[in-house]
């Protein structure tokens, strides 16, 4: 019995014993630390993602709540605006390419169409040597994709005939390290070697341009052996947020903006699943008690632009071209039947979208998890009230409809099924609630995929949209694949990528893998700890509770009722998770988080206040600054939307009128005179326009501890 | 020493901290663990138990042979574990002195030939993959050798979790 004996023998053997269990215990607390590291980026992540769905519902307030004569419609309408009215054909000559010369100098890659193979591996390997395809070359191939894409049908269908082994990988998200590596390991998409691709190809990475190139040129190529599923990020207001836009505008800077108008109607022409024998399910997000392949497959699915805007008006003329109608005339014009002002007339349906709005209006990031029992509740009372209301606004439609008579559908229903279909996420108990962590779609439990995969004849899905430690996760019995092939996603050595292959027999064989050229920069040994990823994680997590410092300190004086400025260790824990609601394991963080701790183990809250501190624009009201932290992903996105020729730069005017709409909608006592004030102050020069990196900039927290960048910004590295 | 610095601690605080570490590891939220993380959480605890404790623990808590461990069980178990310090954390003085009567001729590093020797011999050793990964935290030069004193540095010294 070695462990208990502390005599001063110099046994050396005995000593060892000590040094090896002193080892382990390191090595179980790094294991630790990287699981909840993990639980950090995760929660981060999603919230965010919800943040993004409660900006749409932001909009959508402002589409219902101002009239058109307010002097606010310029501004939403700029926000919503398609920026031209016109036919299909129209489109292809905003979008010619014919007219760009490429330039003596350029030494990419030159493209004739139709594209051949040599053609679609000569671009792999200019990629690799980190050229840039031109802007002419880009918008052809661009436009011979959209041309492809629109005959192709909303669900693919394919078998693994004459014994053909599918391919399948998940979530790329711009790292084409991945792609790369995938493509050195499995080979090239061919004839032989069929590709399904499945969703959220671009955001985050720093070369999703690339990747989609890659992709279309194979899909060019190969057109029956590669396979596009959209993601919920092939979407074009989610990449305002999420990187894409920035990283096309800053590559292509002449013609970047044609380039992402037409990657929009891409988007919006993937396919939205891939059926393998009819018997797998191929989908990027996941199914919800009322998916309806029937529906999917007949529904427009190119009418469904994003998932953050409300159905586009439907309006199939005799000749059968699709015409891509101002929105802004559907807003404000009554008499149009799917535009969004009819929703005031009829009671608000407690749809996802209003469960939000009646949430703490003063924080968009509100509660991530729930309590189940609570949440199955409230969600079978809101589900009936608005199927009510939409049966209600279903037979109201029909009633006025004079013109659309073809169609029974109703468009808000289509919606929630591809919403569904991108958003959704597995859970471990059965039911299906709305899924609250992303803002979008469903949670699904076991029972949901028992009954649809017996009523559809199938017998497995393969989703992704879930980053997972290992790049794969199977769950209900086997019968649901997670897929993610995004290695390194949160930070480097943060989980490896997966790709999948499927040959006659359906059984899923996987194949793992982590992108190693980031990895190899590291030492053994940071590669062995997980500092590096837990200082990122760590860091992020402290932005969150700045943000959150009015509602903290609230919490804090909750149990410090005698008003002496501490808190014990247990208390700070309860407090802080009753703000943030993250579900992390807060007295374990602690530590991490709080170096003023005082030698009884209590802590000073307003000490550490000013030790997460940053030096925010002078002159402005602590308690402002605080909000418009907290909101700064929400405005840097719409900023980034009202800023329609990417100048960099928004009218003072602009963002007052943009703030102003922020606060009444958050409910803030804000008053004209503070908001012009601030608007003023931001605009230091003078000049009328507010530069929005630099306000941005502005918010970046000055850690004392670590001056590491965020951990998701070190891939998006903008030149 | 440790036990200064817990005896404020209640039952409840204990029974917070063991959840939250095991939750940590609770993938299906359905308060159960694979058999195979006990070790882990255990550690993570602030515990510096051998092997063969460690099996000990396992045993007792397990669901039959199911591979599977159950909060309901886990708890009372890990509770009382903690309340008698069952197994307290070795002083970073006795490691360091560990190291110290490893270097006979007191030269302030090992070589790597003989840790491994030591660390892979009796009692409950390392497997070659557990060598080759300490070896691989703690060696950053290109001589093979161990400056241990930075080594215990490096890897920190909390082994109390509060």
């Amino acid at each position: 019995e070695f462990q208990n004996n502390k005599t001063e023998n110099n046994f050396p053997l005995q000593r060892a014993q000590k040094l090896i269990r002193w080892y382990r215990q390191y090595v179980a607390r790094t294991e630790m630390r990287r699981r909840y590291t993990w639980h950090i980026f995760q929660s981060i992540e999603y919230s965010g993602e919800q943040a993004q769905i409660k900006l749409y519902n932001f909009l959508g307030y402002l589409m219902d709540n101002f009239t058109p004569a307010s002097s606010e419609r310029n501004l939403i309408s700029h926000i919503f605006r398609e920026h031209e009215v016109c036919l299909d054909a129209e489109w292809e000559r905003y979008f010619c390419y014919k007219n760009i010369e490429v330039p003596e100098v350029y030494s990419g890659p030159h493209l004739t169409f139709p594209l051949t193979v040599e053609q679609a591996v000569g671009l792999l390997e200019a990629f690799r040597n980190k050229k840039q395809l031109h802007s002419r070359y880009a918008l052809q191939l661009l436009l011979e994709t959209w041309k492809l894409l629109r005959m192709l049908p909303n669900i693919n269908r394919i078998s693994t005939c004459q014994s053909k082994e599918i391919t399948i990988c998940g979530d790329l998200h711009g790292q084409l390290e991945d792609l790369l590596l995938i493509f050195y390991k499995n080979g090239v998409p061919s004839l032989e070697k069929p590709y399904v691709f499945n969703g959220d190809f671009v955001d985050r990475g720093k070369d999703s341009i690339e990747i989609l190139l890659i992709l279309f040129s194979f899909l060019l190529v190969y057109p029956c052996d590669v396979y596009l599923n959209r993601g919920n990020h092939e979407d074009h207001l989610i990449n305002l947020r999420y990187g894409f836009t920035k990283e096309v505008l800053t590559k292509y800077k002449i013609h970047g903006k044609r380039i992402l108008k037409l990657l929009q109607k891409i988007f919006s022409w993937l396919p939205l699943a891939t059926v393998i024998d009819q018997k797998v399910l191929v989908l990027h997000g996941g199914i919800s008690d009322t998916t309806d392949l029937g529906v999917l497959a007949r529904l427009d699915r190119h009418n469904y632009v994003s998932a953050m805007r409300p159905p586009k008006k439907r309006n199939s003329s005799s000749s059968g071209v699709s015409i891509d109608a101002d929105l802004e005339e559907d807003i404000w014009n009554t008499s149009k039947i799917f535009q969004r002002r009819a929703s005031v007339s009829y009671p608000k349906p407690l749809g996802p979208r209003d469960c939000f709005q009646n949430r703490s209006l003063q924080d968009f990031s509100g509660r991530i998890k729930v309590k189940m029992e609570d949440e199955l509740e409230s969600s079978r009372r809101r589900e009936s009230v608005y199927q009510l209301a939409i049966n209600r606004s279903e037979k109201d439609v029909l009633g006025v409809s004079n013109d659309s008579v073809t169609s029974y559908d109703n468009p808000k229903e289509e919606w929630r099924q591809i919403l569904d279909l991108l958003w959704s996420d597995p859970m471990s108990q059965d039911g299906c609630i709305p899924n609250e962590v992303r803002g979008g779609g469903c949670y699904w439990g076991p029972d949901i995929t028992e009954d649809f995969l017996n009523k559809h004849n199938m017998q497995l899905i393969i989703r992704s949209h879930e980053c997972k430690q290992e790049g794969y996760e199977f769950c209900h019995n086997r019968k649901v694949l997670t897929l993610f092939s995004a290695s390194n996603y949160y930070d480097v050595g943060s989980n490896r990528g997966a790709y999948v292959k499927l040959g006659p027999d359906l059984v899923p064989y996987v194949i793992q893998y982590q992108a190693s050229s980031l990895t190899r920069e590291l030492t053994a040994r940071q590669r062995y700890t997980v500092g590096r990823t837990e200082r990122s994680a760590l860091k992020v997590l402290r932005e969150q509770l700045f943000a959150h410092k009015s509602d903290l300190i609230c919490a804090f004086k909750k149990f410090d009722k005698e008003a002496t400025g501490l808190v014990s260790l247990n208390d700070w824990a309860s407090a802080v998770e009753s703000v943030m609601h993250l579900d992390l394991p807060w007295r374990m963080l602690c530590s991490q988080l709080v170096s003023c701790k005082s030698s009884d183990g209590t802590i000073d809250y307003n000490d550490w206040f000013n030790e997460l501190a940053f030096k925010g624009p002078n002159h402005i009201d602590q308690s402002l600054l605080e909000t418009l932290y907290r909101h700064r992903s929400t405005l840097e996105t719409i900023f980034r939307i009202i800023d329609t020729d990417n100048s960099g730069f928004i009218t003072v005017e602009d963002f007052r009128q943009t703030w102003k709409l922020l606060s009444v909608y958050l409910k803030m006592e804000i008053t004209d005179e503070d908001i012009s004030h601030l608007a003023v102050t931001i605009d230091s020069n003078n000049d009328g326009s507010i530069d929005i990196d630099e306000f941005m900039e502005a918010f970046r927290l000055t850690d004392k501890k670590s001056r590491l960048e965020r951990g998701r910004s070190i891939p998006m590295q903008t030149p | 020493m440790a036990e200064n610095r817990q005896h404020t601690e209640t039952v409840s605080d204990i029974h917070k901290k063991i959840t939250t570490a095991f939750k940590l590891f609770d993938y299906d939220a359905n308060n159960t663990v694979d058999a195979r993380e006990i070790s882990t959480i255990v550690f993570s605890l602030g515990c510096f138990p051998s092997q063969a404790d460690l099996h000990q623990i396992i045993a007792e808590v397990e669901e039959g042979s199911s591979g599977y461990v159950h909060l309901d069980t886990f708890l009372p178990v890990m509770t009382k574990v903690l309340l008698e310090h069952r197994f307290p954390p070795i002083p970073v003085e006795h490691i360091l002195r560990a190291f110290e009567v490893l270097d006979k001729e007191n030269k302030g590093h090992l070589e790597e030939g003989e840790l491994t020797k030591y660390m892979t011999e009796e009692g409950e050793p390392f497997t070659n993959k557990e060598m080759e990964e300490m070896l691989a935290v703690l060696l950053n030069n290109k001589r093979g050798l161990v400056y241990y004193r930075d080594a215990v540095g490096l890897l920190g010294f909390d082994g109390v979790m509060k």
